[in-house]
């Protein structure tokens, strides 16, 4: 099982015939066969990817009547991104994965703005490298072949560190559900609590990594409510103890301002809600690994108590022997 | 993108929120002149404030801020500060030079309010801030007495409302003329921050006054406004008001060449893809006892020109000792990240031990062109070794060939 994309999502790309667009929609198409076309306004006809011929809309609304697209993966200009995203909403597209970086933070607000009146649509991004659900469909950039399907459901806000923690899990023989990336922006469309909520309720889902780093709020969000409400393990991991503060760190969303959002208020945060917090990115999977190990061996615990020591239990003690 | 006070003032004059009498001067000349100006306007022996102009706060504490009664104690003051080196508690131990100053007529400050508009990332909204404790640390009030920290919710369909702008010059206790002018004065500072894609304007003291005319009055005796960088496209006058000499001239080189950097004072220089891998790189060598040089994104293409242009910039941070790459190759193939940096590698003279982690599609033939190339690569396998071995070689070389 996964949350959101499976065998059955069926995604156009906007932006398709673009050299962006058409890459990444040609490799998509080929892990799991789930693109049914594109949208570039005033371009429609046909593109070619890499020998499959794929219709192209001039717009959203078309893509929905003529191949019942109901996934979208933009690839637009930052400029044209945030109209991209809407009318995509418009057209009663219920995801939206908006991999474009560079959107301004106004036009954001003002997406989720419109977006709050629609809860039938569900926007992944901006400045994310989409969502796969192994074996099953890949909306976005990033490399399939690392991923393996299985049961842990992986959230995080970055591209490459994530494709670091999956290939730590899939090296270790631990396959994932669904694997979403949220994104580096500051204002996004859907943040760690609203997955992890989606993952708690997932049957195919056992288990949770959480990758965050500095800016915002979100993470110490999704740590409260986790303490009280989760009923999975979760394991995370926090970059960005070594930035400096008040500088942009690549991510627009990633900035120590005014004192908040550091990497250590987190981290704190995290713990405190009993989630077990890797200490160097080298160690993910191997933190999350240990967890389940440890929690096969333990009493089922409650998700409010504190998880899980690593250690065996004691040996069973032998009766004395009769002399 | 953050700008000087005397640019924000210029804007807020622009777009009507009261400012003092003045400009800004390059020289001890030009601080004549303008003294000349505001002793035009308000009679002479007028007293003006001579402020240094530098993208960081607290100037005042580092002594940046003089005053004068007469031209010549206003050219004195400018003379003293203009190339001055100035050390506030916000601009580290280094201090920045002054190149600039601004000259203004002091007021009288009946009441200091704070002001400010900002993005709440958790709302999702901008929001407007007000507090009648203005003209100290805002932080240290809302940790203190939050009750004394108000805040207004804008709805991006309507932009900040009259009533709201009511609300608060009510809270702040401004009655009468004084409420209406500091409710013009608010509405004025949020049409600013959302026409001009602000990240933030803060205006700290916004104080209470009498103004030229006899009337009570409010103005905004500080101003501090940033933008949001990916916006810039859309205001080209404003992207104009940037000042490469307020930044460090390392990414002011970087930016030239689209890379993401950040200069840090460590010595282990650091070049990854992906932002949130390339903090990840650098809190591992931390953790394992090294020190990061600066945060680097070569960004998901990596190509050979950017790492380059990437080992370029690194090696020209006479800081560093060891470089540290780590790639993980998704779409970009190991082989071809391998052939870039080893170009990159015969192309730039690498004076210091090079450690190279690299992982993704075809990573054993990258890994074998490291070897085969040539030259002192010195290959990890996964983070923790990377880290380790670039720790151990930025300890063991102390000269820099």
């Amino acid at each position: 099982m996964s949350i959101l994309v499976d065998k059955n999502t069926r995604v156009i790309f906007q932006g398709i015939t673009g050299s962006a667009g058409k890459f990444h929609a040609t490799h998509c198409h080929k892990y799991a066969g789930n693109v049914v076309g594109g949208v570039t306004p005033g371009r429609a006809g046909e593109v070619d990817l890499d020998g499959v011929k794929m219709p192209v809309f001039d717009t959203c609304a078309e893509a929905v009547k003529q191949a019942g697209a109901n996934a979208t993966c933009i690839f637009v200009p930052a400029a044209f991104a945030a109209d991209a995203i809407l009318e995509a909403a418009d057209a009663g597209i219920a995801l939206i994965v908006c991999i474009t970086e560079g959107i301004p933070v106004a036009d954001m607000v003002k997406v989720k703005r419109v977006l709050a009146d629609r809860p039938g649509t569900r926007l992944i991004g901006p400045n994310c490298p989409g969502i796969i659900t192994p074996g099953q469909c890949k909306i976005g950039i990033m490399p399939g072949y690392i991923h393996e399907p299985g049961r842990v459901g992986v959230i995080s806000r970055s591209g490459t560190l994530t494709y670091e923690a999956v290939w730590q899990l899939t090296t270790r023989g631990v396959g994932q559900s669904t694997c979403i990336g949220i994104g580096g922006d500051p204002v996004n469309g859907t943040s760690h609590l609203d997955a992890v909520k989606l993952f708690n309720d997932d049957p195919g889902t056992d288990s949770i990594v959480l990758i965050g780093e500095i800016g915002g709020s979100a993470e110490e969000e999704a740590a409260a409510w986790i303490g009280k409400h989760c009923k999975k393990p979760v394991v995370a991991y926090i970059a960005g103890m070594t930035a400096p503060p008040g500088r942009r760190m690549g991510h627009a969303g990633a900035v120590i301002s005014g004192g908040k959002g550091t990497a250590a208020a987190k981290i704190k945060a995290l713990r405190a809600a009993g989630i077990a917090v890797a200490e160097t990115p080298a160690v993910i999977g191997e933190t999350l690994v240990s967890l389940l190990k440890s929690r096969q061996r333990a009493r089922p615990r409650k998700a409010s108590a504190p998880r899980a020591k690593r250690g065996k239990k004691p040996a069973q003690k032998k009766p004395a022997k009769r002399r | 993108m953050n700008i000087h006070e005397y640019q924000a003032k210029e804007l807020f004059r622009q777009f009507g929120v009261m400012v003092q009498t003045g400009g800004v001067a390059r020289t001890a000349e030009e601080a004549g002149a303008r003294y000349d100006e505001i002793a035009a306007a308000f009679g002479p022996g007028v007293e003006v404030v001579i402020k240094a102009q530098i993208h960081a706060g607290g100037r005042g504490k580092g002594g940046g801020i003089k005053f004068a009664r007469t031209r010549e104690e206003c050219v004195a003051a400018a003379r003293k500060l203009i190339g001055m080196t100035l050390v506030t508690p916000q601009t580290g131990a280094q201090g920045r030079l002054v190149r600039s100053v601004l000259v203004v007529n002091a007021v009288t400050s009946q009441r200091e309010l704070y002001f400010a508009v900002l993005l709440d990332r958790v709302l999702s909204r901008p929001v407007v801030i007000a507090s009648t404790e203005g003209g100290v640390d805002i932080e240290g009030v809302a940790a203190k007495t939050p009750e004394k920290i108000l805040k207004e919710v804008v709805d991006p369909a309507l932009g900040m409302m009259p009533y709201q702008a009511r609300k608060l010059c009510h809270a702040l206790g401004l009655t009468g003329d004084l409420a209406s002018a500091g409710a013009k004065l608010m509405l004025n500072v949020y049409r600013l921050f959302w026409e001009s894609d602000c990240s933030l304007v803060e205006i700290n003291p916004l104080v209470v006054t009498t103004g030229p005319d006899g009337k009570p009055c409010v103005l905004a005796m500080d101003a501090k406004v940033n933008f949001d960088d990916n916006a810039l496209y859309r205001h080209k006058e404003i992207a104009a008001m940037r000042d490469t000499n307020e930044e460090d001239p390392r990414e002011v080189e970087a930016s030239k060449d689209d890379l993401n950097y950040i200069g840090l004072d460590g010595n282990i220089g650091c070049m990854v893809n992906g932002a949130g891998l390339a903090m990840a790189t650098m809190d591992i060598i931390k953790h394992y006892g090294g020190s990061p040089a600066n945060f680097l994104d070569v960004g998901g293409g990596a190509s050979a020109e950017q790492v380059t242009a990437a080992f370029k910039l690194l090696c020209s941070d006479k800081n560093v000792k060891a470089l540290l790459v780590n790639i993980f190759g998704g779409i970009m193939k190991c082989d071809v990240l391998a052939a870039g940096i080893v170009g990159a590698a015969k192309a730039v003279h690498i004076p210091v031990p090079l450690v190279v982690r690299l992982e993704g599609t075809n990573v054993e033939q990258g890994r074998k062109m490291l070897k085969d190339s040539g030259l002192p690569i010195i290959t990890a396998n996964g983070m923790a070794d990377a880290a380790e071995k670039v720790v151990r070689a930025a300890k063991g070389n102390g000269v820099v060939e």
